[in-house]
């Protein structure tokens, strides 16, 4: 036994150290040291200043200010059950399976743009629809679109800055001319697209608006073949005539309750109009058009058959992440996608951890009893 | 498998080596792009994808890797080896071996009671393992990113280690796992390798 301790320790004593070489003790310590630094690096910890979905996050609580457990964009919303009804037309472009003649149930949201969770509804706030088709064969399909013809910004780092040079001043609750005018100056691209956005004005409430995927996709045929899409849900309901100016100042969610007494009437339908793109079409830029002559392939018709409050419905605890795609339906090269599926991701996880206030919707008693769906889990 | 009592191998069995160093260059990647995901919004999509059927893998090896112990134990560490880096040395191996198997699971786990498909490639999806909760969700993401952050850690340890062993020990231990030899040349005199 004295033997092996005195080869112990000139093999792993502090006799080992002092044989070794500083450049093998160098070799060891750069290596530790040299991952552990890249991984820092990786992390975002060395340049704080990179624009990570965490940072797009926090500027959204920074504008908007604190409300826990809700969504930091698209805050105030209601949850919709319902189907879709594929009539086959879209197996031409796409191999999944939501595009078969077939029926699909879905979920989904309606919702305002912004995130104050309690805002008061106007027809000039972006509205939006949110939907989860759950596929016969397992898949899930997610789409977000909103009511406007195209996308304000073309880049997350557009985005980020439109963010704060539209946060209030809070001397006179509306946005700085100054800061906006900079922005624009900036961001020409912007410009051209508030005023496609501006020469549509929206409808006057969410049953008889349509909503646009505004990102470009790329759908996947059997055959392998990749097509340029961009997709609209169009309402079948007429437009209404737009309300008096002040008739409806009373109700803060007279959109919302509007479209709680049109489901009561009957179910509420829209055409999924896929917008075939051509070459050329720029895919990677929401802020831009495509050509109005493009076909618009007729692929099947969702049906809403009943809403209810998101503390009821399936909506609320669900990430309606863009990037949520079936086999047959792929990303484009549009880099705002992938930046939208990480924000989401990061809004997601982050009210998912929070304690839950009552939405600013909530559905009239009537509705609630009647309807079995949207009874209390 | 079996070899005389009076000598050890001095190398790990080669499949264990193999399946070493396939998991050393996924799990490495993997932390790079689990921590590379949540920073880079650019880079989100494409990395996520890669990220699940990474994971997966990873899960499996793991899996296969700890039966494969099983069957084709490792050579016993060098007979002079102090006490103590014994003992770091064995609890470093279960903390790597626990964290390759719960790492992946506490993701598997959070994808599933966050609601969201797990698809590993086209329309190849794993089934969910928890249901549907928000707070199922927050408590496995929190675990998922700190026991990657866990597993980082345990991974600079062991690659310290591991070339203390080859530089400054000098005891065999590095050899007997960085070998391309095929099979273990009974070698009862040298010191044998660790794990």
């Amino acid at each position: 036994m004295p033997a092996q301790t005195t080869d112990s320790s000139a093999r792993y004593g502090l006799a080992a150290l002092r044989r070794a070489s500083w450049l093998n003790l160098g070799i060891v310590a750069a290596a530790v040291a040299g991952t552990a630094g890249a991984f820092a690096y990786a992390g975002g910890w060395i340049a704080p200043h990179r624009l990570s979905q965490g940072r797009i996050i926090d500027r959204f609580e920074q504008v908007n200010g604190q409300h826990p457990g809700f969504r930091r964009n698209h805050a105030k919303g209601l949850c919709f059950a319902g189907w879709f009804d594929g009539n086959g037309a879209g197996e031409r472009l796409s191999k999944a399976a939501v595009f078969r003649a077939e029926r699909t149930p879905v979920f989904g949201r309606f919702a305002l743009a912004g995130g104050q969770p309690y805002q008061a509804d106007m027809a000039a706030t972006v509205r939006s629809m949110a939907v989860n088709f759950a596929l016969t064969d397992g898949e899930i399909w997610r789409t977000g679109m909103n009511n406007i013809p195209v996308f304000p910004v073309r880049d997350a780092a557009g985005f980020y800055d439109q963010l704060a040079a539209s946060k209030p001043d809070p001397a006179t609750g509306k946005p700085d001319p100054a800061r906006m005018a900079e922005f624009l100056a900036a961001h020409p691209e912007t410009g051209r697209a508030l005023t496609l956005i501006k020469a549509q004005p929206p409808t006057t409430g969410f049953a008889d608006a349509s909503y646009n995927s505004l990102n470009a996709f790329r759908f996947v045929a059997a055959s392998g073949a990749s097509t340029p899409v961009r997709w609209s849900m169009v309402a079948d309901d007429p437009l209404q005539a737009a309300q008096p100016a002040n008739s409806g100042s009373a109700d803060p969610n007279r959109l919302f309750d509007a479209l709680e007494s049109r489901v009561e009437r009957g179910p509420v339908r829209w055409h999924l109009l896929v917008t075939v793109g051509q070459p050329g079409d720029p895919t990677n830029d929401a802020t831009v058009p495509w050509p109005a002559d493009r076909e618009r392939l007729d692929v099947g018709v969702l049906t809403v058959k009943s809403v209810q409050g998101e503390a009821q419905g399936d909506c609320r605890d669900v990430n309606f992440d863009p990037l949520i795609l079936p086999d047959g339906i792929a990303p484009s090269d549009d880099p705002l996608l992938s930046a939208r599926s990480a924000a989401y991701s990061e809004s997601f996880t982050r009210r998912s951890g929070e304690p839950k206030s009552p939405s600013a919707v909530q559905l009239s008693s009537s509705q609630l009893s009647s309807n079995a769906e949207g009874a209390p889990r | 498998m079996t070899s005389p009592i009076t000598t050890s191998p001095t190398l790990f069995p080669a499949v264990s080596r193999l399946l070493h160093w396939l998991m050393a260059a996924m799990i490495l990647a993997m932390l790079f792009i689990g921590i590379g995901m949540v920073t880079s919004p650019d880079w989100y999509h494409w990395l996520l994808s890669v990220h699940r059927p990474l994971g997966a893998a990873i899960l499996v090896l793991a899996a296969l890797r700890l039966l494969n112990r099983q069957l084709n134990p490792p050579p016993p560490l060098p007979r002079d080896m102090p006490f103590p880096l014994r003992v770091m040395a064995h609890l470093s191996h279960i903390v790597l071996y626990g964290l390759m198997l719960g790492v992946p699971l506490a993701g598997w786990g959070a994808l599933s009671a966050g609601g969201y498909p797990i698809v590993l490639y086209g329309s190849i999806h794993l089934p969910p393992i928890l249901p549907h909760s928000a707070a199922l969700y927050t408590a496995l993401h929190l675990a998922h990113e700190i026991l990657a952050l866990l597993l980082f850690a345990t991974f600079l340890a062991h690659l310290g280690a591991a070339l203390a062993h080859a530089l400054v020990f000098r005891d065999g231990v590095f050899g007997s796992m960085a070998s391309l030899k095929a099979a273990a040349p009974p070698d009862p005199a040298s010191g044998v390798g660790g794990d």
